[in-house]
């Protein structure tokens, strides 16, 4: 056998571990360039929709059909929710507290916990999947259906018409919506406390009210779930854009807002509550 | 009269396939202008080309001797004011009933009182033979009629350049007809200039001023109607006439049919 001969015989996994290797270094380098791209194209989205001169007498109508769809109509499972979450802290808090005698903690225990995160929290996430998950869909719907393009065609900005709307009437429901999640659970916690359990109403309320400091407990409350709005609404209405036209591309989409959110707020969550209640700021 | 559109030498890919290959064709102002060619040929894609919705990957589009992939945002929707385009789902807004969908560009783009857009609605409406559905949202249509009043919303500008996306598929023979006589008396009344792309072969070359052949990216033929009839390629004859086999590919490419059927999958 000459050298040539010989050379088709010899193992080549070398070179076979090279091919793997690069074609491995190729996806990672293909899916970054898609991710920071997806990034820049939502940040390009948000900016579009945040910063151009609104025409009121066009626009209003539309913000309030929207807060309409995306607050209103999320009223229903926010009331529901929080108030079988607030009768749940009243429940376990009463049983464990009582153990060591301070039962009558029971008010601050709520109120703290309920303003502080599972009203902002707890809200965002029903938010979004409640919300969210609609206003993926609709948009999405709207790409497929070619009403977007159909905007284009008749010189439209579907970002400002159908975008800018929906991304303030998210920025503004959510805070209403964690207010109001925070007084119903709250009222939820003293029927079971108070009503149920037997506690004392003067000690619950006036425990409650010595404990929680409107400036570092409710405003706080507040900006979070003002963050959480902007990001919920911000992913929702990206993923919409960006659904592929089909049924499967709309459904993974609305996936998709749902676990991003989720996981933006709970990260999120950690950062804000370690800016504002732990010593970071 | 000039051309309104010219495409020069478009090359456009959809991943890794090439859709149109140094495509070249001509829009003429005042005229109706077909292009027609087997599904899947991109015919819709050189419509949303030419409107800016897409992107080439090389090759020009011009509109009123402006490239439309060079305009800014701004002077790309100010141009887009005088096009119009029937989309093949319509593209109504499932929000709105009938009479709102139509109304909505007169809304966004003039200030005319309301019993106006009424009385220019209705005329619309009367003109596809939709009036008395005003009420009926865009999930109570069938899809023939869906593409009516997205046409009459189409025109309700009265715009300078229309384009169609298959107008006839879905419709009755007589709504059909009615939308062949509408396109034309469009188009010679208020001097449109219009792009209609179907593959209706009938109906599309009884109303079309120039037509366009295109298949596997390229323009396979062009003329006047009579000039596409009594042409004697036999790309034109087997696209014409309806025919499977002949030059231009009717089937995907695959193997042997019979060995794909005897072949024992692992």
């Amino acid at each position: 056998m000459n050298d040539q001969n010989l050379e088709k015989y010899k193992p080549n996994w070398f070179q076979q571990l090279l091919d793997y290797m690069n074609l491995k270094i190729n996806i990672i380098g293909f899916n970054t360039i898609n991710y920071v791209e997806s990034i820049g194209k939502a940040g390009i989205v948000l900016f579009i929709a945040m910063f151009h001169k609104p025409n009121f007498r066009k626009s209003f109508p539309l913000l309030l059909k929207q807060i309409y769809s995306v607050g209103v109509l999320s009223l229903p499972i926010i009331l529901a929710a929080s108030f079988f979450i607030g009768m749940v802290l009243g429940l376990q808090g009463y049983t464990i507290l009582v153990k060591y005698g301070a039962d009558q903690t029971v008010g601050q225990l709520i109120a703290l916990s309920l303003v502080r995160e599972l009203g902002p929290v707890v809200g965002a996430l029903l938010f979004a999947g409640r919300a969210g998950s609609a206003l993926t869909a609709e948009i999405g719907h709207m790409k497929a259906t070619e009403q977007l393009a159909s905007l284009e065609m008749m010189g439209i900005d579907p970002i400002h018409r159908v975008v800018t709307p929906r991304f303030w009437a998210g920025f503004y429901s959510l805070p209403l919506l964690t207010l109001i999640f925070n007084v119903v659970a709250i009222w939820g916690g003293f029927l079971v406390a108070v009503g149920w359990l037997g506690l004392d109403s003067g000690s619950f309320w006036s425990n409650m009210s010595a404990a929680v400091n409107f400036q570092e407990d409710v405003i706080n409350g507040i900006i979070k779930s003002v963050v959480f709005g902007f990001v919920v609404t911000w992913v929702a209405l990206y993923q919409g854009l960006e659904a592929l036209p089909t049924s499967e591309g709309i459904s993974m989409a609305t996936t998709r807002t749902v676990v991003y959110s989720s996981l933006l707020i709970l990260a999120l969550d950690f950062v804000l509550t370690a800016i504002m209640f732990g010593g970071l700021a | 009269m000039g051309n309104l559109v010219e495409v020069r030498n478009l090359t456009f890919y959809r991943n890794d396939r090439a859709i149109f290959n140094n495509l070249s064709l001509n829009i003429m102002e005042g005229k109706i202008t077909a292009i027609m060619g087997p599904s899947g040929t991109g015919k819709t894609t050189i419509l949303k080309l030419i409107a800016g919705l897409l992107q080439p990957d090389s090759g020009t589009i011009t509109y009123n001797s402006e490239n439309i992939h060079e305009l800014s945002r701004t002077k790309l929707f100010q141009a887009r004011e005088e096009m119009s385009m029937l989309f093949q789902q319509g593209g109504l807004f499932s929000d709105l009933n009938v009479y709102e969908n139509v109304a909505y560009p007169l809304r966004e783009h003039t200030n005319l009182s309301e019993q106006l857009i009424k009385n220019l609605v209705l005329m619309k409406l009367e003109a596809v033979g939709l009036r008395g559905s005003e009420n009926l949202y865009p999930e109570e249509l069938s899809g023939g009629m869906a593409r009516r009043v997205a046409l009459a919303r189409a025109i309700a500008l009265d715009p300078k350049f229309i384009m169609y996306d298959e107008p006839f598929t879905g419709q009755d023979p007589i709504s059909k007809g009615v939308l062949v006589k509408l396109i034309k008396s469009i188009n010679s009344a208020l001097n449109v200039t219009s792009v209609l792309v179907s593959h209706d072969v009938p109906e599309t070359l009884s109303i079309a001023d120039y037509a366009y052949i295109i298949a596997d990216g390229q323009v396979i033929g062009q003329g006047t109607p009579e000039q596409l009839q009594n042409s004697k390629s036999s790309k034109m004859e087997q696209f014409l006439d309806g025919m499977a086999d002949g030059p231009v590919k009717f089937r995907y490419p695959a193997d042997d049919y019979a060995q794909h059927l005897l072949r024992v999958e692992p």
